[in-house]
Parts: C-alpha cells; sequence; structure tokens
C-alpha cells in the first residue's frame, strides 16, 4: 500500500467534524456512565421528593395537640385546624412532645390556656401554637361581642402573598435544581481533570490534528447539554409530579443553568488541578459545594439564617442561581429583573476560570 | 528528502521540591532515517520516555532542536501531526467506548474513513472484539487498539512507548509481528523498550540511554560485533578428560562449574567441530555476546531492567 493514499485534505470541515465526533464520543460515554446519569439526573429528583415530603407535611396537615384534662376552649376548634388527643396528666404529654408524637400540648385552668409546643419539632411547634393563640382569640372576640353587641371588632383575614398558596415545592424546584447543576458541574470536571491525569487521553488527543481547543470545546458543550437536559428533566417532573407551577418565562432557566454550569465547571477545574485521585477529587467537591449550597437559600429561606451566614452566601454562585432561577421560574419576572444576577454568576466564572487557567499544570496531563 | 527525525542537543531539567534537579534528558541528539525501525533502549527512568514526548511535541525542551519529517512539532500542527502516529505508555481512551467507536473516533479526528477503521481493527486482531468496551479488553488487546489507534491516520512515522511493557511472553511476540509488519510497509518506526530481546530482534538500529545520555547509537550485530567478545560454549562435564580438554587450546579460557565445562573462545567454528567429532555434544549450549552485554560495557553497569 502507498503511504498517504488515505488522507485528506483537512478543512474546516475536518475540524468542525473532528468537534462533532469528540461532542459524540464523550456524550455517548457520559450516557453510558450509570454513576453520573444517577448524580446528575436522579439524585436532584430524589432530593426533590424528601424535601417535598418534609417541608410539605409542617403546614398543610392539622396540628396535632395533647389536651391535658377539661380544654374548653378547643370546643370550639375548627376540625380541620387540629387533631385533638385527650391525655390525662402533663407529663405524659411533654414526653409524648419529646418523641415528636405531637405538635403542642395545652392545658386550661379557668381564664388560662396554657401552650407546650413541641420542643422537638419547633417549626410545626409554632405553627400549633399559633394557631391555638388564634383559637384563643377568637373564643374572646365572640365573648366580647356577645357582652357588648353594635361594637365593632377587629377581624383579621390571613391571606398568603403572592394571591395564592406558595407551596413549599415552589420554593424548593428552584434550589434544588441550582444544586443538582452545581454538583453536576463541578464533580463532573473535578472528576474529568483527574480521570485524564490518570489516563492521558488529553495527551493523546494532543498529538491528533484536533487541536486541545477543539477537544476542550467539545467537552464543555457536553457538560452544557446535560445541563440543559438535567434542567429539563428536573423541571418537567417538579411540574408533572409535584404540581411546580411554571411561569411564562420558564424557558430563560436555560441560559441561567447554562451560565451557572460555566461557573461551576471553573470551580471544578481547580479542584481537578489540586486533587490526584476519584476519592480527592469527589472529597474536595463535597467541601466546596456542600457549605456553597447551605449558604446559598437553596434549601431554606437565607432569612432564617443568622446574619454571617447571609453575608457568606454574597460569596456563593448558587445563591445567584437560586435567586436567578426563582424569580423567572416561579414568579415569572422577566430576565431583566435577574440582570445583577446574571451579572455576578459572569463574573465570577470569569475569575474562577482565570484563576483555574493560571494554576493549572499542563504537564500532570 | 528530510530525515524523519533530526534531534540535536536536547536537554530537559526537572526540578523536584525536594529531590533537586533532575536531568531527565540530558544532551541528547540523533538522527532516525525515513523507513527505519528506531529503537531507544534502557532501564526504566533512563529518560527514553521524556525524549520521546519532547520529540512527539507533548514537552517542550529547555533546549535543544527537534525536527519531525522536517517540520518542528512546535507548536502544534494539524499537518504535522496528520503525518504521525503515536502509542504512549498508558492506553489513552475514551470512557465507555467499544473497541469500534474508539478507533472510529480517532479516525474521524484524523480526517480517515469508517473504512479505514474496520480495516485497522482487523490488522491488529481485534475485529471480532469490536464491541466490546475498552476497559473490558486485556493489557495486550488494549496495546493493540492503541497501535491501531496510532496507525489509522496512515502516518508516515510512528512511535511507540514501551508498547510491550507488562505483556505475557506470546502477546509480546505477537506484538513484534505487527511491529515488523508496520515497518515492513514502509513507515518509519521509533520504539522505546526495556527488553533487550525486543530491541535486539526489532530494530535496525539502537540508541541505549542511560541516565538522560544516549551511550551509544548501533545496529544490534554492530553492537556486538564491536564488543568482540569471546563465544561461550557450554557442555556437560564428564564427557571429555581433562587432557582433551587442554588439547582443545583453541578455547581462551576453560572453567568447569557445576557439571558443566564453559569454554570462551574466538573461533566457535573450530571449537564445536572438534567436540563434535569428540562426540562430545550432550547439554552443549553456545552463546554469542549480546546486547546485555552491550549495556555493561557501554555504560560501566549492570543491566538492570
Amino acid at each position: 500500500m502507498t503511504l498517504g493514499a488515505v488522507r485528506e485534505p483537512r478543512t474546516r470541515q475536518v475540524r468542525t467534524s473532528a468537534y462533532l465526533s469528540l461532542v459524540k464520543a464523550l456524550g455517548r460515554g457520559w450516557l453510558r456512565d450509570r454513576s453520573q446519569v444517577f448524580f446528575t439526573i436522579l439524585l436532584p429528583l430524589l432530593f426533590m421528593v424528601l424535601l417535598a415530603s418534609v417541608f410539605g407535611s409542617s403546614s398543610d396537615s392539622a396540628s396535632r395537640v395533647l389536651a391535658v384534662g377539661e380544654v374548653p376552649v378547643l370546643d370550639g376548634a375548627d376540625s380541620g385546624d387540629f387533631t385533638v388527643t385527650e391525655v390525662s396528666d402533663l407529663d405524659e404529654a411533654l414526653a409524648m412532645l419529646r418523641e415528636g408524637d405531637a405538635d403542642a400540648a395545652v392545658s386550661q385552668e379557668g381564664g388560662t390556656v396554657l401552650i407546650y409546643p413541641s420542643p422537638t419539632s419547633s417549626t410545626s411547634g409554632s405553627i400549633a401554637a399559633g394557631r391555638l393563640s388564634a383559637l384563643v382569640d377568637d373564643v374572646n372576640v365572640e365573648v366580647l361581642s356577645a357582652a357588648a353587641p353594635g361594637e365593632e371588632v377587629l377581624a383579621a383575614e390571613v391571606e398568603e402573598a403572592d394571591g395564592g398558596a406558595v407551596r413549599p415545592i415552589q420554593y424548593l424546584a428552584p434550589g434544588i435544581l441550582a444544586w443538582g447543576i452545581a454538583i453536576s458541574g463541578v464533580f463532573g470536571a473535578a472528576g474529568t481533570i483527574v480521570d485524564w491525569k490518570r489516563d492521558k487521553l488529553l495527551r493523546r488527543l494532543r498529538l491528533t490534528p484536533a487541536s486541545v481547543s477543539t477537544f476542550l470545546g467539545a467537552k464543555v458543550s457536553v457538560n452544557l447539554l446535560v445541563a440543559v437536559g438535567q434542567t429539563v428533566v428536573f423541571l418537567a417532573v417538579a411540574a408533572l409530579g409535584f404540581g411546580l407551577e411554571l411561569s411564562a418565562w420558564s424557558w430563560f432557566a436555560v441560559p441561567l443553568v447554562l451560565l451557572g454550569t460555566l461557573a461551576f465547571l471553573a470551580i471544578g477545574v481547580v479542584i481537578g488541578g489540586i486533587a490526584q485521585t476519584s476519592p480527592g477529587a469527589a472529597g474536595l467537591s463535597n467541601l466546596v459545594t456542600m457549605p456553597m449550597a447551605f449558604v446559598s437559600g437553596a434549601f431554606w429561606p437565607l432569612a432564617l439564617s443568622p446574619a454571617w451566614v447571609q453575608a457568606i452566601s454574597y460569596l456563593s454562585p448558587m445563591r445567584y442561581l437560586n435567586e436567578a432561577l426563582q424569580s423567572v421560574v416561579v414568579y415569572g419576572e422577566p430576565p431583566s429583573t435577574v440582570l445583577p444576577q446574571i451579572g455576578f454568576l459572569a463574573a465570577f466564572a470569569a475569575i474562577v476560570a482565570l484563576v483555574s487557567w493560571k494554576t493549572f499544570k499542563f504537564d500532570e496531563l | 528528502m528530510d530525515a524523519a527525525i533530526e534531534v540535536a542537543d536536547l536537554r530537559k531539567t526537572y526540578r523536584g521540591r525536594r529531590s533537586g534537579e533532575i536531568r531527565a534528558v540530558d544532551g541528547v541528539s540523533f538522527r532516525v532515517e525515513r523507513g527505519e525501525f528506531f529503537g531507544i533502549l534502557g532501564p526504566n527512568g533512563a529518560g527514553k520516555t521524556t525524549t520521546l514526548e519532547i520529540v512527539e511535541g507533548l514537552r517542550k525542551p529547555d533546549s535543544g532542536t527537534v525536527r519531525l519529517l522536517g517540520e518542528s512539532p512546535w507548536p502544534h500542527s494539524a499537518e504535522l501531526t496528520g503525518r504521525v502516529g503515536v502509542q504512549l505508555q498508558a492506553s489513552a481512551f475514551f470512557e465507555f467506548l467499544t473497541a469500534r467507536e474508539q478507533i472510529e473516533t480517532f479516525a474521524e479526528l484524523y480526517g480517515a474513513s469508517k473504512a479505514r477503521a474496520a480495516e485497522m481493527l482487523d490488522l491488529v486482531g481485534l475485529a471480532e472484539h469490536a464491541g466490546v468496551r475498552c476497559e473490558k479488553l486485556s493489557g495486550g488487546q488494549q496495546q493493540r487498539l492503541s497501535i491501531a489507534c496510532a496507525l489509522v491516520g496512515d502516518p508516515e512515522l510512528v512511535f511507540l512507548d514501551e508498547p510491550t511493557a507488562a505483556l505475557d511472553p506470546q502477546a509480546r511476540r505477537n506484538l513484534w509481528d505487527l511491529m515488523r509488519a508496520i515497518n515492513a510497509e514502509g513507515r518509519t518506526v521509533v520504539l522505546t523498550t526495556h527488553y533487550m530481546e525486543e530491541a535486539e530482534s526489532l530494530c535496525d538500529r539502537v540508541a541505549i540511554m542511560d541516565a538522560g545520555k544516549i551511550k551509544a547509537v548501533d545496529s544490534p550485530a554492530g553492537f556486538v560485533r564491536g564488543l568482540d567478545a569471546p563465544t561461550r560454549v557450554t557442555v556437560a562435564a564428564g564427557q571429555l578428560d581433562a587432557e582433551r580438554v587442554r588439547e582443545l587450546a583453541v578455547a581462551e579460557t576453560v572453567t568447569e562449574q557445576d557439571a558443566a565445562i564453559v569454554f570462551e573462545t574466538r573461533d566457535p567454528r573450530k571449537l564445536l567441530t572438534a567436540l563434535a567429532s569428540d562426540g562430545a555434544l550432550e547439554g552443549l549450549s553456545v552463546r554469542t555476546a549480546n546486547l546485555e552485554d552491550v549495556f555493561l560495557h557501554v555504560t560501566g553497569r549492570e543491566w538492570r531492567a
């Protein structure tokens, strides 16, 4: 055979096809990697199921109240608000509260209603206590109205914000999505870099006519495609399975998620540059993503967190991705309102990418 | 026509955190002609891989020049890399792809056809394993796939970095046949190895490398000739009486060890004829000098692969 017979002229077309074949090869590899599919698609969904059921149970259902002895005030209660269990004495009631079997205990001595909110579950405990106080107020209003008919009394009607109930899923979905995007970006990039250090794939590809930039471009493209797929699957499951109401601007989640992915990939590259083994990369990725998630307001409102957490949260790119997704997907605000968040994410991605580029030891690859 | 490779005075020093300066490549020069099978032989840590990586264009030398097919390998050029095939020490594959998908991806990167990819898979004897995921292939199969990927772009020049390391003897010999065939097609082959036998059997010329330097370059036969070492002829003891042994004065030295008589001679033909006429050929073995002796002579050190 003659050498060089099969060689074709190298043109822009060849370069494009090199990019496409790399995207194909890497994408195929991704789809076949079950652990990747689990971490990016299933894990966020599992989290949604878990968190939605935890947060969902505390606000919607009736408060479980232990009536110690005779509690006449409970007679006027709305049956949807309370599930009443009668117990004989206070010690027994307090023991049950500690076990988490009830949200509050209540007793009545003449005109005094004593409320004991649950010490184990403070959220449901305070909800129960609030409802019991409201019940006492209602009874008082009735008594006063009867004593002084014609006298005007104030009546409070509770209206939910945003014109209706914000169910937990509305709040949780953007946060969990942001977290899912963060872990697949950080873990994905860090793991890939460590793999390249081990199997020298990048080194081999540097010696093909395709340039390194073509290969890195293909790798980033695959990660971006994954992020879009992840977002679509997640929002579809949240909407169809959990009743998430998607606003008309929901499509804007895609560019937000793409930008977020770039920022998280950059973090992952820094981690991959430091770590030498896969477990090392996973550990370091956890070390970065866990605090980033906890201070981001993704899982519970930042307003409930201490001031220092709120201060740190300004450094977490997840905070901005979460806020932007929430505004656009849940509250239906136009993309122009989240420009500050977009700006921060872009700046964050650029700075971290620059740092990773400057500190990266290409010789190790 | 330019030489396939021209390397002049390459130097590369690593600065370790604790170990201080390591001169991995310390003034290396050599030239490989087109169509040649060139070997770089040396123990682990001699600087073979670093030299090869500089020549391939993966690393930048501190100083010195490299011309590959008349061009500089640095910076990256699509034209030049398309004419060169490489097999690296570690088998570098895309994860979770089958052997066929692997080589087809490489074929696309080199602008070669699917038919060419299938042909190469067949050449290295992996046609029937085409549907197997790379990570499930045996070590020898992975090496062969990696060589197929190096050949898929129809290169003029092929680099093979210790392709037979960690293979069993049978797989190693199969790979030798493959490497001979690649060279017979007219491709220049550069092979690094720490197996003496391999260099001896395959290479037209061998560079012996130790401690970052090329100590000598010659053909395997030329090395052995140049050594001018005696041939060792061994037969079982008890076939010859002492007087007869003395009579075989063609031998320079005669020693008895472990029920065997060892002759060292520069005229093995005469000695062997004499032994044959005496009918004293039981337990006969003849050992001429080989590259191991050459290595000892050239570096002053015992060979330790």
